[in-house]
């Protein structure tokens, strides 16, 4: 890796002088984007910078020239003025205009952001530890969407895995979620645990998702693409590990996309009405409990002591069956064990807890019925 | 006992060994046992930070869990503000302002002892939590519910901490208060005050109005979590966005607390090497007093992102940017005094020159944060981790470095080894850019701050940026070296003047100076 070094840097270097077209793997710069408001953020910034180069130019400059003329080992003899009122009005009244300059094109912008009326659709994105939910309201459709299961191999401790050998490592999803371009979406964000915030770059914001508010942005996408961005709140362990990954298509392939998910809720639905077998319930669990209890108690179920609770020999697990049901549904307040019961389906809570009340040793050899979870939601 | 009865021997009549610096009520004990308090927090919250830039050297996970590494960033800021960087400026006015107002002490020993003995205490809570089953605080210095509401057996030691550090710089700030209002020799007006005594005042007042209101929201959290209040739980109806408010509206005064002394110290630096008065002295009163003002007023510039009404998201851009105008203001005034100086560029003014440039730079960077809708994109990216670094970093840090430079042979009576010093610049200045201005490209190009691993297009800036913290952090031993050398007696010795072009009543005081600096008013010039 040491060896691969310098020849980046040079790149690098090279593509700093070539100026903002050049690109390489690694971007120096924000992205235009491929919205409005993305294209606004950019040109704000860029003459931002652009202001900021200019005045260092000319503070640095006069810096510099004292600094070599007015040496004393050059002969240098000090002056004795201490105050200037016109210069000094002069330099306090010249950068104030400068600012007025940048705050009337940040001020359109602004207003242009917050105005979220005539949305073509809505889709509401509510944020969890850790990972993205996203509800299609009208449509009634909605999914978790999680780090990918490549990355998520990849990245842990001692994994063995080159993360240059994952396809966009920490950076994709199992389930993105999609959006038509050229309609106004109207996005919705909540979150269900604590504060994350959603932020895909092309979009030209993020916006962060709290419990117990909306938040509301738009976006209208102009280029049918792959869009990929992160969660930029501090969420706990898990938060470099909830990317987002947006597809926009054209409206008569997110028409078929909407059918296609139509179809798979209502197969989804009609799983969670039939018995299950044991083994379907134990892969499943396995399966589920991987994606999302994991990060916190650990593959091997043994927690961090403290913080996490172990759930290998664990009271709860080895209890009563409807504590153990209670617990995975509406999480326990005060700590960081959130409800599951709004993000997992029926099938899904059933089989973690087959799955948790079986392995590591649990061996409780009860099964749990998706039937018997959507008893417990009444 | 005898010594007592002999008043031509008053300086000898302290105690030695431990109990001095226990019980000592002496402004220079104390100001050393502050700095030699930050020097070691500056270490142990740097080693915090190379653990976070040895896990960044490359993506994928290779040393520690995320867990750790988030234990890692929330104690290496909680340490390096609250230890490093604020206890080192208390030290410096402990050291200079009597000396420099003309004084022969603090106006209240017994209370400087007490707010300097705190810390250890305070900190000792801290640390202590890294020991725990659970591990330390990880949910990030800024405290944010409800992931802090998560922390484990470290939350209540995490809240009393603060309340002592808290409790500790108002005492420190009351003193300083108390101290230039009523003991200045004759003479000394306001107009005269030197200006690292001025910007002193105007932190300390800063320091009174902030810190009991992040006494007060870390106290709401702690009933929160253990006597079932719901000030920010939205469950229980209370919000969770009021604790941002109530933290930033401490949090933004807190970052001009740390830079405000800064100010002062350059300012006396820089006339000093120009051999020139320094320019436009009222104006950078009123600029350091603007500052101050407006810093009361900017806060939700953090919280850009939360969902703020159009007309707040305004207010908080508009006033955020208008500091840049007094802060130019400062900027422009350091560059006159130069103007047809006649300069050297002995160690304290290589790290003084520094610090005007860079701290330029991050002002340029916050000028740009404070954009709102440019920030939708910057907001919590590499980007604003740039930002803060280079103002304080090589704004804060790099003022403490200078001004200890610039009067580490006043106190010692030793000159420092010129080369070590020079060589201890340039090593930190090359590879403080090397850690920081890629970090800029970094959060641009799309990384979000507080992550473990990251994608792979951002592996050579973060390589960059690791390589230039291990050699930043190494060049520090260079600095403990040259500082313990001349504490130990080592080296030239110093003149009572020091500087060519030094001016003021601290440089009319023997080097090292009397144990009590004046005992009979000085006659102010
Ligand atoms: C021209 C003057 C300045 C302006 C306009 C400015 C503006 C900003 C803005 C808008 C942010 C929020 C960025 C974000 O989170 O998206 C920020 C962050 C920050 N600034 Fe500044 N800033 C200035 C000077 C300073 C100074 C002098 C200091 C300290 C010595 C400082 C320390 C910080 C810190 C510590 C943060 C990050 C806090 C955190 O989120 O952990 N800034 N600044
Ligand atoms: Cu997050
Ligand atoms: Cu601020």
């Amino acid at each position: 890796m040491i060896t691969r070094f310098p020849r980046s840097v040079m790149i690098a270097l090279v593509c700093l002088l070539g100026g903002g077209t050049a690109r390489a793997d690694y971007a120096l710069n924000l992205t235009q984007g491929v919205t409005s408001i993305s294209r606004e953020a950019y040109r704000l910034h860029m003459l931002a910078l652009w202001v900021c180069v200019v005045i260092a130019i000319i503070v640095f400059g006069a810096m510099a020239w004292s600094m070599y003329h007015h040496r004393k080992s050059r002969g240098a003899v000090a002056a004795t003025f201490h105050d200037n009122t016109k210069v000094e009005i002069v330099w306090s009244i010249l950068p104030f205009l400068v600012l007025v300059g940048l705050a009337i094109p940040a001020t359109t912008a602004l207003i242009a952001m917050h105005d979220t009326s005539n949305a073509d659709l809505t889709i509401k994105i509510t944020g969890q530890q850790w990972s993205w939910r996203y509800d299609y309201l009208k449509e009634d459709i909605g999914f978790v969407s999680n780090l990918d299961e490549k990355s998520a191999a990849a990245a842990k401790l001692g994994s063995g895995v080159d993360p240059r050998s994952v396809e966009h490592y920490l950076l994709n999803v199992d389930k993105p979620v999609v959006v038509p371009v050229g309609k106004k979406v109207r996005f919705l964000l909540n979150a269900s645990d604590v504060i994350h915030s959603w932020w895909l770059p092309d979009l030209g914001f993020k916006k962060d998702a709290i419990p117990g508010f909306v938040n509301e942005i738009w976006a209208r996408i102009e280029k049918p693409g792959t869009y990929r961005g992160q969660c930029t709140e501090l969420c706990g362990v898990g938060h470099g590990f909830m990317p987002i990954v947006l597809i926009a298509m054209s409206e008569p392939d997110y028409q078929a996309w909407l059918a296609g998910q139509r179809a798979a809720a209502a197969k989804a639905k009609a799983g969670a009405d039939r018995v299950w077998t044991r083994e379907e319930l134990l892969s499943k669990g396995a399966e589920v409990y991987t994606k999302t209890c994991a990060a916190c108690h650990l593959p091997g179920g043994e927690g961090i002591p403290g913080t996490f609770k172990a759930l290998k020999g664990s009271p709860v697990v080895k209890g009563p069956l409807a504590e153990h049901i209670d617990r995975v549904m509406n999480g326990k307040p005060g700590t960081a064990m959130p409800p599951f019961a709004a993000q997992l389906d029926d099938a899904d809570i059933a089989a973690v807890i087959t799955h948790e009340r079986n392995a590591w040793g649990n061996n409780m050899g009860d099964l749990v019925q998706p039937a018997q979870i959507k008893a417990a939601r009444k | 006992m005898t010594e007592i009865a002999l008043p031509q021997h008053h300086e000898h009549e302290h105690p030695s060994g431990i109990t001095r610096w226990l019980f000592t009520t002496n402004h220079k004990d104390i100001g050393t046992l502050y700095l030699l308090f930050a020097v070691s927090m500056l270490f142990i919250g740097g080693s915090f930070a190379m653990v976070v830039r040895l896990e960044l050297f490359q993506p994928g996970l290779q040393f520690v869990s995320p867990h750790f590494f988030n234990q890692m960033t929330t104690m290496h800021a909680l340490v390096m503000i609250f230890g490093a960087v604020m206890p080192a400026f208390v030290g410096l006015a402990n050291w200079m302002i009597p000396m420099m107002i003309g004084a022969p002490d603090m106006a209240l020993p017994r209370l400087n002892n007490w707010s300097f003995w705190l810390l250890p205490f305070a900190f000792t809570l801290l640390l202590s939590t890294l020991f725990m089953p659970g591990g330390a605080p990880s949910g990030g210095w800024t405290m944010y519910p409800p992931l802090v509401l998560q922390t484990g057996m470290a939350f209540p030691f995490l809240i009393f901490a603060v309340h002592l550090m808290g409790i500790s710089s108002v005492m420190g700030a009351i003193n300083v208060i108390t101290t230039v209002f009523n003991m200045r020799a004759p003479g000394m007006t306001y107009h005269k005050l030197p200006l690292f005594v001025w910007t002193w005042v105007v932190t300390a007042f800063l320091l009174i109005a902030a810190m009991p209101v992040l006494a007060g929201a870390v106290t709401m959290l702690l009933t929160d979590k253990y006597f079932g209040t719901s000030f920010f739980n939205a469950a229980g109806g209370g919000d969770p966005v009021m604790f941002q408010h109530v933290f930033w509206f401490f949090g933004h005064p807190e970052v001009y607390i740390m830079i405000l002394p800064a100010f002062g110290i350059v300012s006396q630096i820089v006339p000093t090497f120009a051999r020139k008065p320094l320019f436009g002295y009222t104006s950078m009163i009123y600029a350091v007093a603007s500052i101050a003002f407006l810093s009361f007023i900017v806060w939700a510039h953090h919280m850009f992102t939360v969902g703020m009404p159009l007309a707040g998201e305004l207010f908080f851009m508009y006033s955020t940017v208008l500091i840049a105008v007094p802060t130019g203001v400062k900027v422009f005034n350091w560059v006159a005094t130069m103007w047809r100086g006649s300069m050297s560029f002995e160690t304290p003014m290589l790290w003084a020159l520094c610090f005007i440039i860079l701290f330029s730079i991050g002002g340029f960077s916050g000028l740009m944060l404070g954009l709102a809708p440019a920030d939708f994109q910057y907001q919590d990216t590499y980007f604003v981790v740039a930002h803060f670094h280079y103002v304080l970093v090589t704004g804060a840090v790099f003022a403490i470095i200078a001004g200890v430079y610039f009067w580490l042979p006043k106190w010692t009576g030793r000159m420092y080894d010129e080369r070590l010093g020079k060589l201890h610049f340039w090593l930190s200045t090359i590879s403080v850019n090397l850690l920081f201005f890629p970090q800029h490209f970094l959060g641009l190009a799309g990384m979000p701050r507080r992550i473990p691993d990251y994608a792979v297009q951002y592996a050579e800036w973060n390589m960059l940026s690791s390589i230039g913290a291990f050699l930043f952090g190494a060049s520090q031993l260079i600095f403990v070296y040259v500082v313990v050398r001349a504490m130990s007696g080592h080296g030239e010795k110093a003149t009572d003047q020091v500087w060519e072009g030094a001016r003021g009543l601290e440089w009319t005081l023997s080097s090292p100076p009397p144990y009590h600096s004046f005992n009979e008013p000085p006659k102010v010039p």
